[in-house]
């Protein structure tokens, strides 16, 4: 065997003796001691860093709660009840259970209903449109069709309907919060459910008086406040001319949708009334079918897209860990141009 | 070589059309709309209601924030209703609805045209008329003029700068005021003086405008400490900053006011609102308005009422509404497009721009070929092209290393921009955003 | 009524277009492109022709139907890219290598990064210098040119460059007098009787298209100030420490493709930097490179390599800012 080899060998194994005892003293020296719960939690959580929790990312919202020792006030909305009931274990705490969310769109000022007053030439980006005018429908609390919140969503629960220029949020929407605040208008709002994902809610955010409201869109509430007398179970409020319905109190009996003058009140996910106006008493619904709201009486043609479709998410967490994908696609992309 | 700003500028094409159109009185609506928010700051807050009576120049609304405005009748009437009414800047916004029926004056206004040179007030009590009086900064920007004379303790002025520059194309109104109520305008500024306690001013007006200047010059040398100084016509020289840049050679830090190198700057409608004000006890009811542009019959400059709809003006000076395409309540590189004819003059509109159909789309936006005249143009010494970049990913943080809220939204790099890249609309995305994440830090 | 137009201000807008830009210096180019055909005759009307035809025919498809997009090839950025690539290459070269030149200068060069406005490094030297580095001995056999538009298409008598000529003595150990005799003199070099490639070798006319883009204010003087102060600075110490190993900085500055690159290349408002800073740190740095090349490297020529790699240096270039205003102290 030549000596050579055998030199080499020796020396550098000796090196590498040598580096690793160092290696070793500095390690304990400047060890870290963290919880090992953190790792657990975070690799539990779904990996879409989408902030819905409130923190910064899946690290950043495990390390809090392994911190405070509890899981009151944390929820993590992407993997909902499961979950978290799954993290109760970990944490050797009890799971504060959340009734599931979903984003629901304030404002039907589509083409049609609310028709353009002015023709806008320039970026189409809800954040310029808003501080430039009031909007194209004329409308100043109103949907400004710009998509800024279909680009804020991580899941791709949200897409712009071409036809009226509104946003449509799909059934695997996760309640993350993006879109609501990435809105500068405030339209969009995290609703509950509901049982078999029935839900009733004002779609209209127009705080002015009736006249100039109605002026300008067909379907705004016009604050007459029809709702508010006839709902049974206090859930409606009025405020600065404008309806609101507590998604807590509201116990689903329509009947405040059949009194709206302006059919400002969409019900989802309902049974298709009969012709005749009775109220159906709490009828169990047949079949997940998608439905349209206020069918027969008086149908608006531009109330057809609004319909939620049956996308059910099944992979979750597939579909967010491809999401972030994109979009880190997308900012290296962005970087390149900024060259 | 004639002094102008030292860093940027274009020069667009000048297109005063209107220049040589003598101020006319404009004739007296039906019905004044009077918004309540007419100024930069907290809007006024209504003192009548519907069905009440008023009288020409009696305050109808008080602002009573630091930084706010009265607001005064123009017209005597009843008020028809106190609402949201759309105003030009495109939202409805609170304004007082008045039924118009002949003139009554409020009692101690001096009607007569006679001029009075005498100021009789102290420097404390003008400053009061002025305040009093609604006046706001006539320029465009409506900045509350009596703000600007409270001088914070320690500050000292050493300069009233009087803006007289009128950089904007097409606009002629501060020209025409310039030329025909000078002698009043020069009062003004002795009385802005007084009130500020300087014994200099500057008027600063563009090479353009040879007639006014003259004038001006001739006006100014029986007057001690007033001086006229012609400048390159250079766009955006109206610009604070840019004016006081360009007669004093002194830079006002970013984020700092004019206040902080010993400037005060007005524009010269502002010093003939003022004149007004202290010297005839008659409030900020009326202004200069130009109305031009290609489908203009006749380009003219009025003396308008505030509140009276901007249709009226058009029917006057013989608009074709039909064949314009835009209509801009302003200058053309600041002004705003309306949203309709149907909004009223308010304190800021200095002039109405009709747009032919041909001139009123953008043109089509292209690559941009990095051939970095954005740069070159801004007057700020900002970077345009990656403003718009950072402010179409809205992101806050980078906008503001790059000093995005520096940016004056002046248009300079939009009008040079071969691509015809719309730069300042994705610039000011990144605006609203970095403001709106300093506000939030500052509120932690 | 039809609707009115809501947008942001500015509402109106300059002249000043991306075409008008393009075709200013399109218009510079032709002093340049007529001495060619004088110099070189059908050959050089051969070699800019299908140049110019590949490099449309190139930008039109791969927009058309790779990136689907809008042709825009009215703006004139691939039309320059085919003179450019057509001035830097022999006017005897065969029509294939031209197109394949064409084809990685528009294609690789400048498609491959997204388009107009978005590629790193001048396209039509990318072209050059791959067509240099791939088919050296075509690249490298110059005609020598033949005044009165007489120069034959085919079978031309071809020579070095003046460069060349230099470089190659100076290597075999001949003295400067001996090597500078073998060159044209001045007033050929100024107007173009010297072999070289066909839009390079009239110093005289591209100067002439340079001062026509400074006057139209499509290019500033930072960049081909810097450039041409530092090949003068630089070369002109190397010439005074010993005159007798180095060439005067004037005979730089007239060989070449020196003018060529200080007005037509540097200046590429896409591949250059964007503040006046920059720019003028480019020029020096291109300047230097240039030098550095032609004297101790092993190619003659070394503008389209010094531009290149500055093009490399340029989003570094580009970190430097602007004067902001409010910085400059009260004077």
């Amino acid at each position: 065997m030549d000596s050579g080899i055998i030199t080499a060998l020796i020396t550098l194994s000796a090196i590498g003796a040598v580096a690793a005892v160092v290696l070793y003293f500095i390690a304990q020296k400047f060890k870290v001691i963290e919880d090992p719960r953190i790792d657990d939690v975070t690799d539990a959580l779904p990996g879409a860093n989408c902030g819905g929790c409130g923190y910064a990312g899946c690290r950043a919202f495990a390390e809090a709660m392994v911190k405070e020792g509890t899981m009151e006030g944390f929820f993590c909305p992407v993997g909902g009840n499961d979950l978290m009931k799954s993290l109760s274990p970990l944490l050797g705490v009890e799971a504060v259970e959340k009734k599931p969310q979903i984003a629901v769109l304030r404002c039907n000022g589509s083409v049609k209903n609310s028709p353009a007053k002015y023709s806008y030439d320039g970026p189409n980006n809800c954040t310029f449109t808003h501080t430039l005018s009031s909007g194209e429908g004329g409308c100043m609390y109103g949907c400004l069709g710009g998509g800024e919140c279909v680009d804020a969503c991580d899941f791709d629960a949200m897409y712009m309907d071409p036809e009226t220029g509104l946003p449509v949020v799909k059934d695997n929407c996760v309640a993350c919060n993006a879109c609501v605040l990435a809105c500068p208008r405030d339209l969009l709002e995290l609703r509950n459910r509901g049982p078999k994902d029935k839900r009733i809610f004002v779609a209209c955010m127009n705080q002015e008086k009736g006249g100039p409201a109605k002026k300008n869109c067909s379907v705004a509430c016009i604050g007459c406040a029809a709702c508010f007398k006839v709902c049974p179970h206090d859930a409606i409020t009025m405020n600065n001319n404008l309806a609101y319905i507590d998604y807590e109190k509201c116990t689903l009996c329509r009947k405040c949708v059949e009194v709206c003058p302006t059919d400002a009140i969409h019900e989802i996910n309902f049974k298709p009334r009969p012709p005749k106006a009775e109220v159906p008493k709490k009828e169990p619904v047949k079949k997940a079918v998608v439905v349209e709201e206020g069918a027969a009486p008086a149908p608006k043609p531009a109330k057809a897209p609004r319909t939620e479709s049956v996308e059910v998410a099944v992979e979750k967490p597939k579909a967010a860990s491809e999401a972030s994908d994109k979009k880190e696609e997308n900012s290296s992309e962005n970087q390149n141009n900024n060259q | 070589m004639l002094k102008t700003f030292r860093i940027g500028g274009v020069h667009p094409k000048e297109n005063k059309m209107s220049a040589s159109a003598p101020i006319e009185v404009m004739e007296h609506p039906k019905r004044a709309v009077v918004p309540v928010s007419q100024h930069l700051g907290v809007p006024a807050t209504a003192l009548v209601k519907k069905g009440d009576f008023v009288k020409t120049g009696q305050m109808i609304a008080k602002g009573e924030a630091f930084i706010s405005a009265n607001v005064h009748s123009p017209f005597t009437g009843k008020v028809f209703r106190v609402e949201e009414t759309l105003d030009s800047t495109g939202f409805r916004r609170m304004a007082i609805i008045i039924d118009v029926e002949p003139d009554n004056w409020m009692e101690g206004i001096d009607l007569s045209s006679d001029l009075k040179r005498e100021i009789d007030l102290s420097p404390e009590e003008i400053v009061k008329k002025i305040h009093e009086s609604g006046i706001v900064g006539m320029g465009g920007a409506t900045f509350p003029t009596h703000v600007k004379y409270m001088v914070p303790e320690g500050k000292k002025v050493e300069y009233l700068i009087i803006n007289g520059v009128e950089c904007e194309p097409y606009l002629t109104s501060d020209h025409r005021l310039m030329l025909e109520k000078g002698e009043e305008m020069m009062i003004g500024i002795a009385i802005l003086m007084k009130g500020l306690k300087v014994n200099k001013c500057i008027i600063g007006v563009e090479n353009n405008k040879p007639d006014a200047i003259a004038h001006l010059k001739d006006i100014a040398s029986k007057y001690q400490g007033i001086s006229v100084e012609a400048l390159k016509v250079q766009y955006p020289q109206g610009g604070e900053k840019q004016l006081i840049d360009a007669v004093l050679r002194r830079q006002v830090p970013a984020g700092k006011l004019p206040l902080d190198v010993g400037c005060v700057v007005n524009n010269v409608g502002t010093c003939f609102a003022v004149y007004e004000a202290v010297q005839k006890n008659k409030p900020l009811i009326e202004r200069i308005v130009t109305v031009t542009g290609k489908p203009v019959k006749k380009p003219s400059n009025f003396m308008v009422r505030i509140g009276t709809p901007v249709d009226m003006l058009l029917a006057k000076a013989e608009a074709d509404v039909e064949a314009s395409g835009k209509i801009i309540n302003g200058g053309p590189m600041m002004g705003k497009a309306l949203v309709t004819t149907d909004v009223p003059v308010t304190k800021g509109t200095s002039g109405i721009l009709l747009m032919a159909k041909a001139e009123s789309n953008r043109n089509e936006e292209q690559n941009c070929i990095r051939c970095s005249k954005c740069t070159t143009v801004c007057p700020q010494g900002l970077e345009p092209h990656l403003l718009k970049i950072l402010g179409k990913r809205m992101d806050a943080e980078a906008c503001e290393v790059e000093r995005i809220m520096d940016c004056i939204e002046c248009g300079s790099c939009v009008y040079t921009c071969p691509a015809q890249i719309p730069l300042l609309d994705y610039i000011r995305i990144g605006k609203a955003k970095t403001g709106a994440m300093i506000r939030n830090r500052s509120r932690k | 009524m039809s609707l009115l137009v809501v947008s942001g201000s500015p509402h109106v807008h300059g002249d000043l277009s991306t075409k008008k830009i393009m075709w200013g210096v399109v218009y510079a180019m032709i002093p340049a492109l007529l001495v060619s055909f004088y110099f070189f005759g059908m050959g050089a009307v051969k070699v800019v022709l299908v140049s110019v035809v590949a490099s449309l025919f190139f930008e039109w498809v791969i927009t058309k139907y790779l990136l689907k997009q809008k042709p825009q090839i009215s703006d004139g950025s691939a039309l320059i890219t085919g003179i450019l690539l057509a001035f830097n290459v022999p006017s005897n070269l065969p029509v294939w290598i031209i197109i394949m030149g064409a084809l990685v200068a528009i294609g690789i060069g400048k498609m491959s990064f997204g388009g107009l406005g978005k590629n790193p490094f001048n396209p039509a030297l990318v072209g050059r210098v791959f067509l240099l580095i791939s088919f050296p001995v075509q690249m490298t056999s110059w005609p020598t040119p033949i005044p009165m538009f007489k120069a034959p298409m085919l079978d031309a008598i071809t020579g070095p460059t003046p460069l060349g000529v230099v470089k190659e003595g100076l290597r075999n150990g001949e003295s400067m007098e001996t090597v500078m005799s073998q060159v044209p003199d001045y007033v050929n070099l100024l107007l173009g009787n010297n072999a070289g490639s066909l839009g390079e070798v009239s110093a005289l006319a591209l100067l002439l298209g340079g001062l026509y883009m400074l006057f139209r204010k499509i290019i500033t003087w930072h960049i081909p100030f810097s450039y041409l102060a530092t090949v003068l600075i630089f070369s002109g110490i190397l010439w005074l420490v010993d005159p007798n190993a180095y060439v005067n900085p004037l005979f730089h500055l007239v060989t070449g493709g020196m003018m060529l690159g200080i007005f037509f290349m540097a200046t590429d408002m896409v591949t250059s930097p964007m503040t006046p800073v920059g720019q003028i740190i480019f020029g020096v740095g291109v300047g230097l490179l240039t030098i550095i090349i032609r004297v101790w490297a092993a190619y003659p020529e070394g503008v389209s390599f010094a531009i290149l790699i500055m093009n490399a240096a340029v989003p570094l270039l580009n970190k430097i800012k602007p004067k902001r205003f409010g910085e400059i102290v009260k004077a």
